[in-house]
């Protein structure tokens, strides 16, 4: 094996690489300090930038629908965008009360604060307007494959002590379903979990797949008006309209936000995103389920 | 003048010779020796292992090797397990099997890590080799039962069928309806990962029942214990089963079926599966369990007492994984009971829990180390840990292999003395010199690398999370760590200097992994520009990395070395550098 060299062919004594003659950093680039946690409140600018924002740019402040704002916790992949080169600042957005005017939840569940990428003193030290139910989550810790964690989480394990505490356990860890959206070239996944209703999730989904839009969601319970009809539908790249559809535990297809979100958590095995002419139809039968269960 | 050639065998005793060499490293080593061994060597390499399918092209591999029969690729980084590699970043096997199904037609075995497979690329292998015989599938996705359906009709000499952890969308259980009647060369069925939903139980019966030379069963959860008597009884021959869920309604007979089952199975040295375990049956296993030397009862969730039962009547136990369950009491008894024992897994049943909800500790893996003299490899999940547990342990197991320890929560120190574990870990590099894969955990200084770079001499892999000080932490571990393959790090403090210090490192090296740390796009693209032999990719799913100054730090870079250059099926997110210091996407 070849003995490592740096590109300038330095060796390797130079410990104290400031000192190393020739070194390939770039003028001005020190490594940033590590900042602390608590910054890191993002400008709505920062969501709008680049061509792929200028679809919510186009939403923010008008009509129906309020651009979160939120960090939208999606998936796997959504860090927030740095300023000024820090890497771990994460975000703790929650509720009214953060810098952005998130999203405001009109179902009356206690919006759970979002969490992107943390540590556990940020957790600690962050708002105190709920306390997470488990620890909030580092996304890919501990290190615990999907596959595991899906097996767990469907059917929590039993608990001898504290039976209304399985939600706590692996069932509250991660619920990851797929999105999958008519013309685009693959799927996505997302994390109900981490969402505290539908408006976050709406959002989430919005950056995931930029052209696109949600029927309105309603508040609790069924709602009696057309929710075709009455949702805007957008999109701006393509020209054409799109819901967003999910695939509930009986394999039946259903629009996204008929039903309290805790219910609609429990029940979506995945997500698509269909093309309205496609969705017809689905309304009805989404209001009979729910009346049936409830 | 004639060509002389000193001491030269004919071609076809080299070849004869070469046959004998099955390993990948030894046969690139024969190719090596000249020009002759060279071609020689690579019309008669039959198997090719491929540890990054974008290191090197499918027309590339053909090119040398024209008769390969069988091949392993692996995609993604590993890191992608655990959701950190955006889905759509690439790893799609169905280019390879286009250009394989025109130049192998006799390829028999196909091997994937990690790769997305769709239903087209399955139908594809389906159709073009004529004696395929084995596709093992583990930890991919993007195909679904439809898939399957084509394989399991159109491989008419099929032995093998894995599929372990991967993710198929299950569109209908009647898929193995399509394995015909005149099958009966299945030697391996592994469909665990299949969903809940019901898998045609009388199609797998009769298939199982045709299949004599069958040696491995993994069923789906959706397998009830009642049926699995039934199974048992027409592959008594079997070696591995993988149960499905471990329970059912009570009733008189099952647990006296399931044991005369278990008892006609001379043969079985391996259980998994175990899903939902209803205690009362598990006496049906005692039968076999004096021959089990691997059990993994990983996604069992019964607690300790019964635990310590099950493995107490396995005293050739050499491999087992557990959930934490099974707790510090049961470790020792699992100590005292099975001293081949040379793997353990202990898994977390509640990860995400605040406070522990089992007492499973470092004395569990400190009795483990010291009665179980043959342990090799282990992954621990836990929530605490002492650097002198760390000591005690490199001391007992000076032969481990592969050590990972997870600590649950990120940066916790040894709780006795509130230090960093850098002496604790320093100890197992020490002690084990033949230390190949180690994953690092808790609060750890620059000096765990320091101790890493100057004794882990035979490292292969190592992944490090939430450590370290400084740039001087990776520069120890790239200068110092000589058989390094494999990096992979995240939210660590480390930037540009180590990297660009040690770029010429990387290029001996298959794969780096950075993510949350602080390496500069700046860096990346000096980095990209510099080496030609490595694929710099910028991962970032929130916006183009160029949008950003360049001393703003990248998001996630994964640095590859590859003879085939920037990959083409780049998704949005992601940008590659090139020589010319242009970003291609």
């Amino acid at each position: 094996m070849e003995k490592s060299s740096g590109v300038t062919n330095t060796e390797e004594s130079g410990l104290l690489l400031k000192d190393t003659e020739l070194r390939l950093g770039l003028p001005g680039s020190e490594s940033p300090e590590m900042e602390d946690h608590d910054q890191n409140v993002l400008s709505l600018k920062s969501f709008v930038s680049g061509a792929k924002r200028g679809f919510s740019d186009a939403l923010d402040g008008g009509g129906k629908w309020v651009f979160s704002g939120g960090s939208g916790g999606g998936s796997e992949g959504l860090f927030s965008p740095r300023r000024g080169g820090n890497n771990n600042g994460g975000n703790d957005l929650s509720g009214p009360d953060s810098g952005l005017g998130g999203p405001v939840l009109k179902d009356g569940v206690a919006p759970k604060p979002l969490v992107v990428q943390e540590k556990k003193s940020q957790v600690a030290a962050g708002n105190g307007n709920t306390a997470p139910a488990s620890k909030a989550q580092v996304v890919g810790w501990p290190p615990i494959r999907s596959f595991r964690k899906n097996t767990m989480a469907s059917h929590p394990p039993k608990n001898d002590n504290d039976d209304d505490n399985a939600e706590a356990k692996f069932g509250s860890g991660c619920l990851y379903v797929k999105v999958s959206m008519d013309g685009a070239p693959y799927l996505r996944k997302v994390d109900l979990k981490i969402y505290g209703g539908y408006k976050e999730l709406s959002s989430a989904l919005e950056k995931m797949f930029s052209c696109f839009t949600i029927g309105q969601c309603g508040s609790h319970g069924v709602s009696s008006r057309d929710v075709l009809s009455e949702s805007r539908l957008i999109d701006l790249l393509h020209g054409s309209e799109y819901v967003l559809t999910y695939e509930d535990k009986d394999g039946d297809w259903m629009l996204v936000g008929d039903v309290p979100w805790e219910m609609f958590t429990n029940c979506c095995k995945r997500l698509r995103i269909m093309k309205s002419t496609e969705a017809i139809g689905l309304a009805p039968r989404a209001m009979e389920k729910c009346k049936t269960r409830t | 003048m004639q060509k002389k050639r000193a001491y030269s065998f004919p071609d076809e005793v080299l070849e004869h010779v070469f046959s004998f060499i099955q390993s990948g490293k030894d046969r690139n080593a024969v190719s090596m020796v000249c020009k002759s061994w060279y071609e020689i060597e690579r019309w008669c390499r039959r198997k090719v292992f491929i540890g990054n399918c974008y290191a090197v092209s499918p027309k590339m591999v053909i090119k040398r090797f024209p008769e390969v029969r069988s091949i392993e690729l692996k995609g993604k980084p590993h890191f992608a397990d655990f959701n950190l590699v955006p889905d759509g970043w690439g790893g799609y096997v169905l280019p390879w099997i286009v250009e394989m199904a025109g130049a192998y037609p006799w390829l028999e075995e196909i091997r994937l890590k990690r790769m997305v497979v769709t239903d087209e690329s399955l139908e594809l292998i389906a159709k073009s080799f004529k004696n395929f015989k084995v596709l093992v599938l583990f930890s991919c996705e993007g195909f679904s039962t439809d898939g399957l359906a084509a394989i399991a009709a159109g491989c008419k000499n099929l032995r093998e069928l894995d599929l372990r952890e991967s993710e198929v969308d299950d569109l209908s259980g009647h898929w193995l309806t399509h394995f015909p009647e005149t099958c009966t060369s299945l030697v391996s069925l592994n469909i665990s990962c299949l969903g809940s939903d019901e898998v045609s139980f009388s199609a797998l019966e009769r298939l199982v029942g045709r299949c004599p030379n069958l040696r491995s069963l993994r069923l789906n959860r959706a397998v009830s214990l009642d049926k699995i008597a039934n199974i048992l009884c027409l592959a008594p021959q079997l070696v591995d089963f993988g149960t499905g869920n471990y329970t059912t309604e009570l009733q008189p007979d099952v647990l006296s079926n399931l044991t005369a089952a278990f008892s006609s199975c001379k043969e079985l040295k391996s259980l998994s599966g175990f899903w939902d375990v209803v205690p009362a049956y598990l006496p049906a296993l005692y039968p076999v369990c004096s021959r089990l030397t691997s059990l993994n009862l990983s996604y069992a969730t019964i607690h300790s007492p019964e635990i310590i039962k099950l493995v107490s009547h396995c005293p050739s136990l050499q491999r087992l994984l557990v959930l934490d369950y099974i707790e510090d009491s049961g470790l020792e008894a699992l100590a005292s009971s099975c001293k081949d024992l040379q793997e353990l897994r202990v898994f977390p049943s509640d990860p995400f829990g605040v406070e522990p909800n089992v007492s499973l500790t470092e004395k569990g893996l400190v009795s483990v180390s010291l009665g179980c003299p043959k342990l090799q490899s282990v992954l621990y999940f836990c929530r605490q840990m002492t650097n002198a547990a760390l000591v005690t342990i490199a001391q007992n197991c000076p032969n481990f292999t592969r050590f990972r320890l997870c600590i649950i929560e990120p940066k916790t120190a040894d709780y006795l003395t509130r230090e960093p574990l850098d002496v604790g870990f320093g100890a197992i590099v020490e002690h084990c010199k033949d230390l190949r894969r180690l994953s690092l955990s808790g609060l750890l200084t620059d000096r765990v690398f320091e101790y890493i770079g100057t004794y882990a001499k035979k490292l292969e892999m190592l992944s490090v999370a939430f450590a370290g000080d400084s740039d001087l932490g990776l520069h120890h571990v790239l200068s110092g760590c000589e058989s390094l393959r494999k990096l992979e790090i995240r939210d660590c403090p480390f930037g540009d200097k180590a990297i660009l210090a040690n770029a010429a490192k990387l290029e001996t090296m298959r794969s780096l992994w950075m993510s949350s740390c602080t390496v500069s796009f700046g860096a990346c693209k000096l980095l990209g520009q510099k080496m030609h032999r490595l694929n710099v990719e910028v991962i970032d799913e929130t916006e183009p990395p160029c949008s950003r100054p360049e001393s703003c730090p990248v998001d996630k870079l994964y640095v590859y070395r590859s003879i085939s250059g920037p990959r083409s099926d780049m998704p949005p997110f992601v940008w590659t550098m090139d020589e010319e210091g242009t970003i291609l996407h």
